[in-house]
């Protein structure tokens, strides 16, 4: 039984946190902190003297923990990225799935592996939420703006919500814009002469 | 049109990659241009290191950092041109200014007036012109000062600000105005003061690359030149500031590109082509080498003697013969021009800009025989 490793997450969102972390406690048993990105991020994770820390690819504090790849004392050990090391076909599939790793010198490839296959596979299914929320979240909003155009033109004009409707549908395809630009150029409009 | 993928940041000084998009430079060098937006240094890196883009845009230290074994990254980086010169600007918090009576412009005083207090500053990467720039000054302005010198990224430079965590910073546009707006911040120089002529973006590629990147040499140089020029400004702003690339207000880019910030107008504060803006010369990737080895406790010679193998002075000659000045040597005595002056080039002449340090000195390593 080799020793656990301590690992944490990098991971502002606690919905998002402990999810990667009940992926991770299937992956084996190890030691897992959440840390919020921000403020001292390469001091906190310093002091937790991690085995591995996973972070979003795309978060803006990696910047911060490039500093853990240059040890600060001679008892620490750097962290390397992981797409330093040798395993291309992990490194690839965590590129992909939006997850950095970084590791810290000396801890061997097979022991990483089944916990970043576990992250990858969770950052795989965040990649899919994040989509179809945005997508759902964009539809509403651009619902919302169509409702308020249309209020505007009826009681500007005076007609019923459905001429409203059929005139800004006409309009649109006539200037060759999708009906939400052109509501919303409505609404700015009406916002600004109001 | 072939297709190219380059990575950039978010910042003002990505102009010349949106530029040759934008105003079709690129396309004139039949390439067509995507431009892939990272949120982090470490990200564009890992796009560079992963081959989902070829070029990118870069922090200049950090190809050097790579091949001095600095910091993370698989494969040889090299650097085929020079994207920008200065842009940072160094800003305190305001009571830390009000306290010391800061000025504007002053690096000299700036350092007697900080004294020995603790100071923390902060910068976008441990491997940036900003960070080099802040140690060079303080190092000799302000001497057993001990700046703790730590990496916030720039969209946080404000809050930290505010939250007492850095007293202050050394950041490009439009952070330092962000942060003056936000968290009460006082500019208090700007990196021309310390260097005026510091090199702050490359264009970076995989070793290798660089061979075949004469079409976007040719069109990046023009669009610097586009972008350098005093009545494109407004336009350039108004480019940069759309939602896929900086998303912000044009009003927070203008005062930038128009040399002034804090209300300030600083002439020498960001290039893009200027004189010989874009040529990589080794004696800048030596200062950039020598600097690095001094923080970092490495053989000054042999830093300087690898970092030259980064700039790729020889290519940009190479791609760009007929369209940019060349000048006769691709070495120059960083520091040593009080003002601007003509000389002789490969065939006819060019300008170099002045090109002075704050402290009079002079970099000039004589190259590995």
């Amino acid at each position: 039984m080799e020793a656990a490793l301590t690992i944490i997450v990098v991971e502002q969102d606690r919905d998002r946190a402990m999810m990667i972390v009940d992926a991770l406690r299937d992956a084996g048993q190890h030691r897992i902190a959440i840390i919020g990105s921000g403020s001292g991020l390469a001091r906190r994770v310093a002091e937790t003297r991690p085995d591995l820390v996973l972070i979003d690819a795309g978060d803006p504090s990696r910047d911060e923990l490039e500093e853990l790849t240059l040890a600060a004392g001679p008892l620490e050990r750097p962290v390397a990225m992981f797409v330093d090391r040798s395993d291309q076909g992990l490194t690839r599939a965590a590129i992909e799935a939006g997850v950095s790793a970084y590791v810290v010198d000396g801890l061997r490839s097979e022991r990483l592996r089944p916990i970043l296959d576990a992250a990858i596979a969770r950052f795989h299914m965040f990649a899919r939420m994040r989509t179809e929320l945005a997508a759902t979240k964009a539809a509403l909003e651009e619902r919302k703006v169509i409702d308020r155009a249309k209020g505007i033109l009826m009681c500007a004009k005076g007609i019923g919500e459905e001429e409203a409707y059929a005139l800004m549908r006409k309009t649109a395809m006539d200037q060759g814009k999708r009906l939400g630009e052109l509501a919303q150029a409505l609404v700015t409009a009406a916002e600004l002469l109001r | 049109m072939t297709p190219l993928a380059l990575g950039y940041v978010p910042l003002l000084d990505a102009a010349p990659l949106v530029v040759a998009r934008e105003m079709g430079f690129a396309e004139e060098e039949g390439l067509s241009l995507t431009l892939t937006r990272a949120a982090s240094w470490s990200q564009l890196r890992d796009m560079l290191d992963s081959g989902a883009v070829a070029a990118a845009h870069m922090l200049s230290a950090m190809p050097v950092a790579r091949a001095l074994g600095l910091g993370g990254g698989t494969g040889a980086t090299e650097v085929l041109m020079v994207l920008s010169l200065g842009g940072q600007v160094i800003g305190l918090s305001g009571d830390l200014g009000r306290r010391i009576g800061a000025g504007f412009g002053d690096p000299v005083a700036l350092g007697a007036a900080l004294g020995r207090s603790p100071l923390r500053l902060g910068v976008p990467f441990p491997f940036s012109m900003h960070a080099l720039l802040l140690r060079y000054w303080l190092s000799r302005a302000a001497p057993g000062l001990a700046p703790q010198i730590v990496v916030v990224p720039p969209p946080r430079m404000a809050a930290a600000l505010k939250a007492g965590e850095i007293d202050g910073f050394c950041v490009g546009e439009p952070w330092g105005s962000a942060a003056v707006a936000e968290a009460g911040a006082q500019i208090v120089l700007t990196g021309s003061h310390i260097w005026s002529q510091s090199p702050e973006k490359v264009l970076a590629a995989r070793k290798g690359w660089g061979e075949a990147a004469g079409p976007l040499l040719r069109a990046l140089w023009r669009a610097g030149r586009w972008a350098d020029a005093a009545e494109n400004s407004a336009t350039l702003a108004e480019i940069l500031a759309r939602a896929e690339y900086l998303d912000t207000s044009a009003l927070h880019i203008e005062p930038a590109l128009q040399g002034r910030v804090a209300d300030q107008l600083v002439p020498d504060l960001i290039h893009f082509h200027d004189g010989t803006a874009n040529f990589p010369w080794r004696s800048q990737a030596g200062w950039i080498g020598a600097e690095l080895a001094e923080a970092h406790g490495l053989n000054p010679g042999a830093a300087i003697a690898t970092a030259r193998a980064c700039f790729r002075s020889d290519l940009y000659r190479r791609h760009l013969a007929g369209l940019a000045p060349m000048p006769r040597s691709s070495d120059k005595a960083e520091g040593a021009l009080e003002a601007s002056e003509s000389l002789p080039a490969v065939s006819g002449s060019l300008r170099l800009s002045r090109n002075r340090f704050f402290d009079g000195a002079v970099f000039d390593p004589a190259p590995a025989a």
